[in-house]
Protein backbone atom coordinates (compact mmCIF):
# COMPACT_ATOMS: atom_id res chain seq x y z
CA UNK A 1 0.00 0.00 0.00
CA UNK A 2 1.15 3.09 -1.21
CA UNK A 3 2.11 5.96 1.77
CA UNK A 4 1.74 9.55 1.20
CA UNK A 5 4.95 10.74 1.06
CA UNK A 6 6.44 12.76 4.22
CA UNK A 7 6.48 16.70 3.96
CA UNK A 8 8.92 18.71 5.77
CA UNK A 9 8.52 19.23 9.62
CA UNK A 10 8.29 23.04 10.71
CA UNK A 11 11.24 24.64 11.21
CA UNK A 12 12.70 26.22 14.39
CA UNK A 13 11.38 29.73 14.15
CA UNK A 14 7.64 28.00 12.90
CA UNK A 15 7.55 26.41 16.17
CA UNK A 16 7.63 29.46 18.12
CA UNK A 17 5.43 30.85 16.18
CA UNK A 18 3.13 28.13 17.04
CA UNK A 19 3.60 28.61 20.80
CA UNK A 20 3.04 32.37 20.70
CA UNK A 21 -0.16 31.99 19.02
CA UNK A 22 -1.35 28.50 21.43
CA UNK A 23 -0.16 31.63 24.20
CA UNK A 24 -2.19 33.94 22.99
CA UNK A 25 -5.04 31.89 22.48
CA UNK A 26 -4.75 30.56 26.15
CA UNK A 27 -4.61 34.54 27.27
CA UNK A 28 -8.03 34.85 25.03
CA UNK A 29 -9.33 32.04 26.62
CA UNK A 30 -9.51 33.45 30.06
CA UNK A 31 -9.75 36.67 29.43
CA UNK A 32 -13.31 35.78 27.79
CA UNK A 33 -14.91 34.12 31.15
CA UNK A 34 -13.78 37.48 32.62
CA UNK A 35 -16.07 39.37 30.05
CA UNK A 36 -19.63 40.02 31.30
CA UNK A 37 -20.42 40.85 27.97
CA UNK A 38 -19.86 37.58 26.64
CA UNK A 39 -21.93 35.90 28.79
CA UNK A 40 -24.01 34.84 26.04
CA UNK A 41 -21.35 33.32 23.95
CA UNK A 42 -18.67 32.50 26.66
CA UNK A 43 -19.12 28.46 25.70
CA UNK A 44 -18.91 27.96 21.88
CA UNK A 45 -16.13 30.78 22.32
CA UNK A 46 -14.23 28.45 24.93
CA UNK A 47 -14.67 25.47 22.68
CA UNK A 48 -13.53 26.90 19.58
CA UNK A 49 -10.40 28.31 21.09
CA UNK A 50 -9.61 24.63 23.08
CA UNK A 51 -10.24 23.07 19.57
CA UNK A 52 -7.98 25.30 18.24
CA UNK A 53 -4.87 24.51 20.43
CA UNK A 54 -5.96 21.23 20.26
CA UNK A 55 -5.48 20.69 16.48
CA UNK A 56 -2.57 23.04 16.37
CA UNK A 57 -0.83 20.55 18.81
CA UNK A 58 -1.91 17.32 17.17
CA UNK A 59 -0.88 18.87 13.74
CA UNK A 60 2.32 20.53 14.11
CA UNK A 61 4.06 19.65 17.74
CA UNK A 62 2.82 16.14 16.54
CA UNK A 63 3.37 15.82 13.42
CA UNK A 64 0.29 14.23 12.42
CA UNK A 65 -0.01 17.03 9.49
CA UNK A 66 3.03 16.05 7.98
CA UNK A 67 3.06 11.83 8.77
CA UNK A 68 1.91 8.74 7.13
CA UNK A 69 -1.92 8.67 6.75
CA UNK A 70 -1.95 5.56 9.27
CA UNK A 71 -1.42 7.73 12.20
CA UNK A 72 -3.84 10.06 11.54
CA UNK A 73 -6.42 7.05 11.08
CA UNK A 74 -5.36 5.48 14.29
CA UNK A 75 -5.66 8.75 16.32
CA UNK A 76 -9.38 9.70 14.59
CA UNK A 77 -10.84 6.45 15.66
CA UNK A 78 -10.47 7.21 19.41
CA UNK A 79 -11.29 11.16 18.99
CA UNK A 80 -14.55 9.96 16.90
CA UNK A 81 -14.99 7.50 19.51
CA UNK A 82 -14.62 9.84 22.32
CA UNK A 83 -17.95 12.18 21.39
CA UNK A 84 -19.80 8.83 20.75
CA UNK A 85 -18.68 7.87 24.58
CA UNK A 86 -19.31 11.18 26.03
CA UNK A 87 -23.46 10.94 24.38
CA UNK A 88 -23.33 7.50 25.25
CA UNK A 89 -22.46 8.11 29.16
CA UNK A 90 -24.80 11.43 29.43
CA UNK A 91 -27.64 10.06 27.62
CA UNK A 92 -27.05 6.79 29.74
CA UNK A 93 -26.72 8.06 33.14
CA UNK A 94 -28.64 11.51 32.74
CA UNK A 95 -31.64 11.06 30.90
CA UNK A 96 -32.40 6.90 31.60
CA UNK A 97 -31.28 6.34 34.66
CA UNK A 98 -31.57 10.00 35.77
CA UNK B 1 35.64 -19.92 4.87
CA UNK B 2 32.15 -18.22 4.42
CA UNK B 3 30.98 -15.23 5.71
CA UNK B 4 27.73 -15.98 7.83
CA UNK B 5 25.92 -12.50 8.02
CA UNK B 6 23.65 -11.81 10.61
CA UNK B 7 20.26 -10.08 9.70
CA UNK B 8 19.05 -7.46 12.00
CA UNK B 9 16.44 -9.09 14.61
CA UNK B 10 14.03 -6.60 13.78
CA UNK B 11 14.33 -6.53 9.69
CA UNK B 12 12.32 -9.57 8.41
CA UNK B 13 10.75 -9.83 4.61
CA UNK B 14 7.73 -8.07 3.64
CA UNK B 15 7.46 -6.66 7.19
CA UNK B 16 7.28 -3.08 7.91
CA UNK B 17 10.16 -1.95 9.89
CA UNK B 18 10.11 -1.71 13.49
CA UNK B 19 10.31 1.82 13.80
CA UNK B 20 7.20 2.58 12.18
CA UNK B 21 5.52 -0.37 14.11
CA UNK B 22 6.00 1.58 17.11
CA UNK B 23 5.02 4.54 15.97
CA UNK B 24 1.64 2.84 14.84
CA UNK B 25 1.33 1.06 18.45
CA UNK B 26 1.92 4.60 20.22
CA UNK B 27 -0.81 6.21 18.10
CA UNK B 28 -3.08 3.26 18.82
CA UNK B 29 -2.75 3.91 22.40
CA UNK B 30 -3.13 7.29 22.29
CA UNK B 31 -6.56 6.65 20.74
CA UNK B 32 -7.30 4.08 23.20
CA UNK B 33 -6.42 7.16 25.71
CA UNK B 34 -8.46 9.15 24.09
CA UNK B 35 -11.33 6.94 25.38
CA UNK B 36 -9.88 6.66 28.71
CA UNK B 37 -9.86 10.40 29.06
CA UNK B 38 -13.06 10.68 27.53
CA UNK B 39 -15.07 8.63 29.85
CA UNK B 40 -13.49 10.53 32.83
CA UNK B 41 -14.30 13.82 31.59
CA UNK B 42 -18.10 12.96 30.60
CA UNK B 43 -18.41 11.32 34.43
CA UNK B 44 -17.05 14.63 35.66
CA UNK B 45 -19.93 16.53 33.65
CA UNK B 46 -22.40 14.33 34.36
CA UNK B 47 -21.75 14.67 38.84
CA UNK B 48 -20.10 18.37 38.22
CA UNK B 49 -23.53 19.81 39.77
CA UNK B 50 -23.46 16.98 42.59
CA UNK B 51 -21.81 18.75 45.53
CA UNK B 52 -23.84 17.31 48.50
CA UNK B 53 -22.47 20.01 51.53
CA UNK B 54 -19.19 20.44 49.89
CA UNK B 55 -18.20 23.52 48.22
CA UNK B 56 -18.96 24.02 44.24
CA UNK B 57 -16.52 25.02 41.48
CA UNK B 58 -16.94 28.04 41.24
CA UNK B 59 -16.34 28.73 45.13
CA UNK B 60 -12.65 26.95 45.23
CA UNK B 61 -11.40 27.08 41.37
CA UNK B 62 -8.26 29.78 41.30
CA UNK B 63 -8.57 30.27 37.25
CA UNK B 64 -5.65 32.79 37.42
CA UNK B 65 -3.43 29.66 39.06
CA UNK B 66 -4.84 26.99 36.73
CA UNK B 67 -4.31 29.38 33.49
CA UNK B 68 -0.69 29.65 34.76
CA UNK B 69 -0.27 25.82 35.04
CA UNK B 70 -2.00 25.38 32.25
CA UNK B 71 0.22 27.97 30.17
CA UNK B 72 3.53 26.11 31.65
CA UNK B 73 2.14 22.72 31.00
CA UNK B 74 1.27 23.79 27.25
CA UNK B 75 5.54 25.41 26.30
CA UNK B 76 7.00 22.28 27.84
CA UNK B 77 5.10 20.65 24.32
CA UNK B 78 7.67 23.78 22.51
CA UNK B 79 10.46 22.37 24.00
CA UNK B 80 9.35 18.95 23.52
CA UNK B 81 9.58 19.32 20.38
CA UNK B 82 12.46 21.22 19.98
CA UNK B 83 14.24 18.25 21.82
CA UNK B 84 12.48 15.94 18.68
CA UNK B 85 13.83 18.90 16.30
CA UNK B 86 17.61 18.54 18.07
CA UNK B 87 17.18 14.86 17.81
CA UNK B 88 16.21 14.55 14.05
CA UNK B 89 19.42 17.02 13.36
CA UNK B 90 21.65 14.36 15.73
CA UNK B 91 22.18 18.04 18.09
CA UNK B 92 22.27 15.45 21.26
CA UNK B 93 23.48 18.01 23.66
CA UNK B 94 20.70 20.65 22.33
CA UNK B 95 17.76 17.65 22.67
CA UNK B 96 19.40 16.88 26.42
CA UNK B 97 18.54 20.34 27.07
CA UNK B 98 15.11 20.64 25.63
CA UNK B 99 14.11 17.09 27.25
CA UNK B 100 14.89 18.60 30.83
CA UNK B 101 13.56 21.77 30.44
CA UNK B 102 10.55 19.51 29.14
CA UNK B 103 11.00 17.31 32.21
CA UNK B 104 11.44 20.83 35.04
CA UNK B 105 8.48 22.35 33.25
CA UNK B 106 6.43 18.72 33.76
CA UNK B 107 7.65 18.83 37.44
CA UNK B 108 6.72 22.82 37.78
CA UNK B 109 2.89 21.74 36.46
CA UNK B 110 2.84 18.86 39.04
CA UNK B 111 3.91 21.30 41.91
CA UNK B 112 1.30 23.22 41.22
CA UNK B 113 -1.01 20.53 41.02
CA UNK B 114 -0.05 19.20 44.19
CA UNK B 115 -0.34 22.65 45.72
CA UNK B 116 -4.09 22.83 44.09
CA UNK B 117 -5.20 19.70 45.44
CA UNK B 118 -4.23 20.84 48.82
CA UNK B 119 -5.69 24.01 48.30
CA UNK B 120 -8.94 22.28 47.57
CA UNK B 121 -8.68 20.16 50.69
CA UNK B 122 -8.26 23.02 53.19
CA UNK B 123 -11.35 24.61 51.56
CA UNK B 124 -13.62 21.40 52.12
CA UNK B 125 -13.35 19.23 48.79
CA UNK B 126 -12.22 15.77 48.88
CA UNK B 127 -12.72 13.09 47.05
CA UNK B 128 -15.34 11.84 49.27
CA UNK B 129 -17.03 15.11 49.92
CA UNK B 130 -19.49 14.82 46.61
CA UNK B 131 -19.68 13.15 43.64
CA UNK B 132 -18.27 16.36 41.92
CA UNK B 133 -15.33 16.13 44.37
CA UNK B 134 -14.68 12.31 43.27
CA UNK B 135 -14.88 12.83 39.58
CA UNK B 136 -12.82 16.11 40.01
CA UNK B 137 -10.13 14.40 41.65
CA UNK B 138 -10.13 11.30 39.49
CA UNK B 139 -10.18 12.76 36.66
CA UNK B 140 -7.25 15.57 36.98
CA UNK B 141 -5.33 12.77 39.59
CA UNK B 142 -5.37 10.73 36.75
CA UNK B 143 -4.10 12.95 34.12
CA UNK B 144 -1.45 14.34 36.97
CA UNK B 145 -0.30 10.82 36.87
CA UNK B 146 0.25 10.82 32.96
CA UNK B 147 2.46 13.54 33.61
CA UNK B 148 4.61 12.05 36.30
CA UNK B 149 4.77 9.08 34.30
CA UNK B 150 5.55 11.12 31.32
CA UNK B 151 8.63 13.31 33.55
CA UNK B 152 9.43 9.91 34.71
CA UNK B 153 10.14 9.01 30.62
CA UNK B 154 12.11 12.25 29.62
CA UNK B 155 14.38 12.21 32.26
CA UNK B 156 15.03 8.63 31.31
CA UNK B 157 15.17 9.50 27.17
CA UNK B 158 17.61 12.11 28.70
CA UNK B 159 19.99 9.96 31.38
CA UNK B 160 19.83 7.36 28.06
CA UNK B 161 21.13 9.66 25.48
CA UNK B 162 24.63 9.91 27.39
CA UNK B 163 25.72 6.61 26.85
CA UNK B 164 25.02 7.23 23.33
CA UNK B 165 21.82 4.77 23.03
CA UNK B 166 19.34 7.38 21.22
CA UNK B 167 22.15 7.49 18.39
CA UNK B 168 21.62 3.66 17.13
CA UNK B 169 17.08 4.44 16.96
CA UNK B 170 17.36 7.80 15.33
CA UNK B 171 15.90 9.50 17.33
CA UNK B 172 12.71 7.29 17.12
CA UNK B 173 12.12 6.82 21.19
CA UNK B 174 12.58 10.55 21.79
CA UNK B 175 10.03 10.63 18.91
CA UNK B 176 7.79 8.50 21.02
CA UNK B 177 8.17 10.14 24.30
CA UNK B 178 7.51 13.14 22.58
CA UNK B 179 3.92 12.09 21.26
CA UNK B 180 3.02 11.01 24.59
CA UNK B 181 3.69 14.40 26.33
CA UNK B 182 1.98 16.05 23.44
CA UNK B 183 -0.90 13.86 24.18
CA UNK B 184 -0.67 14.86 28.00
CA UNK B 185 -0.76 18.34 26.90
CA UNK B 186 -3.96 18.11 24.98
CA UNK B 187 -5.56 16.30 27.16
CA UNK B 188 -5.25 19.13 29.51
CA UNK B 189 -6.29 21.53 27.15
CA UNK B 190 -9.59 19.96 27.14
CA UNK B 191 -9.56 19.52 30.86
CA UNK B 192 -8.92 23.31 31.26
CA UNK B 193 -11.46 24.05 28.75
CA UNK B 194 -14.32 21.85 30.14
CA UNK B 195 -13.11 21.52 34.04
CA UNK B 196 -12.09 24.74 35.10
CA UNK B 197 -13.27 28.03 32.27
CA UNK B 198 -16.85 26.38 31.83
CA UNK B 199 -17.62 25.67 35.56
CA UNK B 200 -16.77 29.03 37.19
Amino acid sequence: MAEAAHRPHPTTRQYWEIALILAVITGAEVSVTYIDALDAVVVPLLLVMAVAKFWMVVAFFMHLRFDKPIYRNLFLIGIVATPLLFGAVLFTFGVLIG
Amino acid sequence: MSTVTHPDPTEHAGHPPLPHVRKVAMWAFLGSECLFFGSLISTFLLYRNRTGDGPAAADIFDIPFTSISSFILLMSSLTMVLAHHASERKDWRRMRVWLLATALLGMTFLAGQVFEFTEFVHHGLTVSTSPFGSSFFVLTGFHGAHVAVGVIMLLATAFMSFGGKLRADGGMNVELVGLYWHFVDIVWIVIFTVVYLLQV
